[in-house]
């Protein structure tokens, strides 16, 4: 538990010793809050959702959660900290679950800084809480499993580099599977009931129920096990190396 | 009981093998200078004592503690600095120190930091990021890491490389002052160095124990002969 607080502590506080951190939270929220206004046209529908602001989270998450997740194990790598990290007296499930509960809250307080949005939505109208809140909650489980295929993506290197862009096409595909086009090119292919399954395993499917308010067990199977199986595979191929 | 204790270690990588049927025991008070051209296995084999490789065969043990079966027990009677000091480049020294003081459960982790920070002359810099840091204080601070808990059994991998001779005199000062308590091993091509601070030589060549002796008794093996005529008669 010592070791776990210690890890988790340095791996959250590491975000804000670069840059990295600050470029990270300013372009999240900037997208994050363009897209939903100038894309989505949150204003000009007049309905006091968040729905039009979530929408687009499954693309933020798969380009921004390989960001903060490249350097998981990859820069333990290349520093040549790993193998002092592991000839200390703590597990590799240790170090694994606090870097990844750490690369996590880190996401967590990105999403956090969008909370002003839910003001604003307060201002114009009157929204459901609930409905808000569950979004926030399918918002930063999404952002979970994008993080948990870019911590296998950052075990496989030393470069950050290259976990960052395996990270991102990995997410990509999870992102691109469900909407139309994609079907379009599948139906062409394979029968309907697989295409129909298929989209299943995409972000937005799954991330869609939460938006409206409703806690569904099978997307919330889904982005866990997404996330969880991540962070397994990952720390295997660590304790494995 | 043997502090380092190492029966037929074997590890290969893909088709090279690195280190064959090692064996090697070490007590307290003893330091080993453990010689070898490059890519004769010297930090595969450290890395299997230490624990951050798994041996194809054989076993190692840490003070009576498998590294295999019991890796953390093992892991906390044992300071290890790998091959150029690596360090978390964006921490401070004190940091950098105190977070490895914590992962190692002490409990005057503050104090302990104070204490090592002072012993390997590091006060100085120690406000300073790892990454700043000149060569010589960059291999003090991977030594630094290592006896920060004062541990019995002490693997250090080249602790003097690029160091200037007044570094590696301050080094060798600090190991030979705690050495009689410890069993420590250290690597390193410096062959002045193995007669200033060994108890032992041990010189290997592909993977195998060439010599395994005194620095005395190996002089005396080759009369007339320096210590760098051995290695070189030895090794090729």
């Amino acid at each position: 538990m010592r070791a776990f607080r210690a890890i988790l502590a340095r791996e959250f506080l590491g975000y804000f010793r670069t840059p990295l951190a600050y470029v990270f939270l300013a372009v999240f929220n900037a997208f994050a809050v363009s897209l939903a206004f100038f894309v989505g046209s949150f204003y000009e529908s007049g309905i006091a959702n968040l729905d039009r602001f979530f929408i687009y989270h499954p693309w933020l998450w798969a380009f921004l959660a390989p960001a903060a997740g490249a350097r998981l194990w990859a820069e333990e790598r290349r520093q040549g900290t790993l193998e002092l990290l592991l000839t200390w007296p703590v597990t590799v499930w240790q170090a694994a679950l606090g870097k990844f509960i750490a690369a996590w809250l880190f996401l967590a307080t990105a999403l956090a800084m969008s909370l002003p949005m839910v003001l604003t939505v307060s201002w114009l109208g009157n929204p459901d809480l609930g409905t808000i809140a569950c979004g926030y909650l399918g918002s930063l489980l999404c952002g979970g499993a994008c993080l948990g295929i870019a911590a296998v993506c950052s075990a496989l290197t030393r470069s950050q580099v290259i976990a960052f862009v395996t990270g991102f096409l990995a997410c990509f595909i999870l992102v691109i599977v469900g909407y139309g086009v994609l079907d379009n090119l599948l139906s062409g292919i394979l029968p309907a009931q697989y295409v129909s399954n298929v989209a299943r395993i995409g972000l937005w499917r799954n991330l869609e129920p939460f938006t409206l308010g409703i806690l569904g067990i099978q997307p919330l199977t889904y982005f866990i096990s997404v996330a969880l199986a991540g962070l397994g595979l990952s720390t295997l191929m660590i304790e494995r190396r | 009981m043997a502090l380092i204790e190492a029966k037929n270690l074997s590890k290969s990588y893909g088709t090279i093998r690195a280190v064959s049927n090692l064996s090697l025991s070490v007590e307290r008070g003893e330091v080993i200078g453990f010689l070898g051209p490059n890519g004769a296995g010297k930090s595969t084999t450290m890395k299997l004592l230490a624990g951050y490789l798994q041996p194809d065969q054989g076993s190692a043990r840490i003070a009576g503690f498998d590294v295999s079966e019991s890796p953390v027990e093992a892991k906390s009677k044992l300071g290890y600095s790998p091959e150029g000091a690596p360090a978390y480049g964006e921490m401070t020294v004190k940091e950098f120190l105190h977070f490895a003081a914590t992962l190692r459960g002490l409990k005057d982790a503050a104090t302990r930091v104070h204490e090592t920070l002072a012993l390997c002359r590091l006060s100085d810099v120690a406000g300073q990021t790892v990454d700043t840091l000149s060569k010589g204080y960059r291999m003090r601070v991977g030594f630094a890491q290592a006896i920060i808990h004062d541990p019995e059994v002490l693997i250090l991998d080249e602790p003097t490389d690029g160091l200037d001779p007044n570094q590696k005199h301050e080094v060798r000062r600090i190991l030979a002052g705690m050495a009689e308590r410890k069993a420590v091993i250290v690597s390193t091509h410096l062959l002045e160095e193995v007669e200033a601070l060994c108890t032992r030589v041990v010189l290997i060549s592909r993977g195998e124990i060439r010599c395994d002796e005194t620095p005395k008794s190996l002089l005396a093996r080759f009369p007339g002969k320096r210590m760098d005529e051995i290695f070189r008669h030895l090794t090729t």
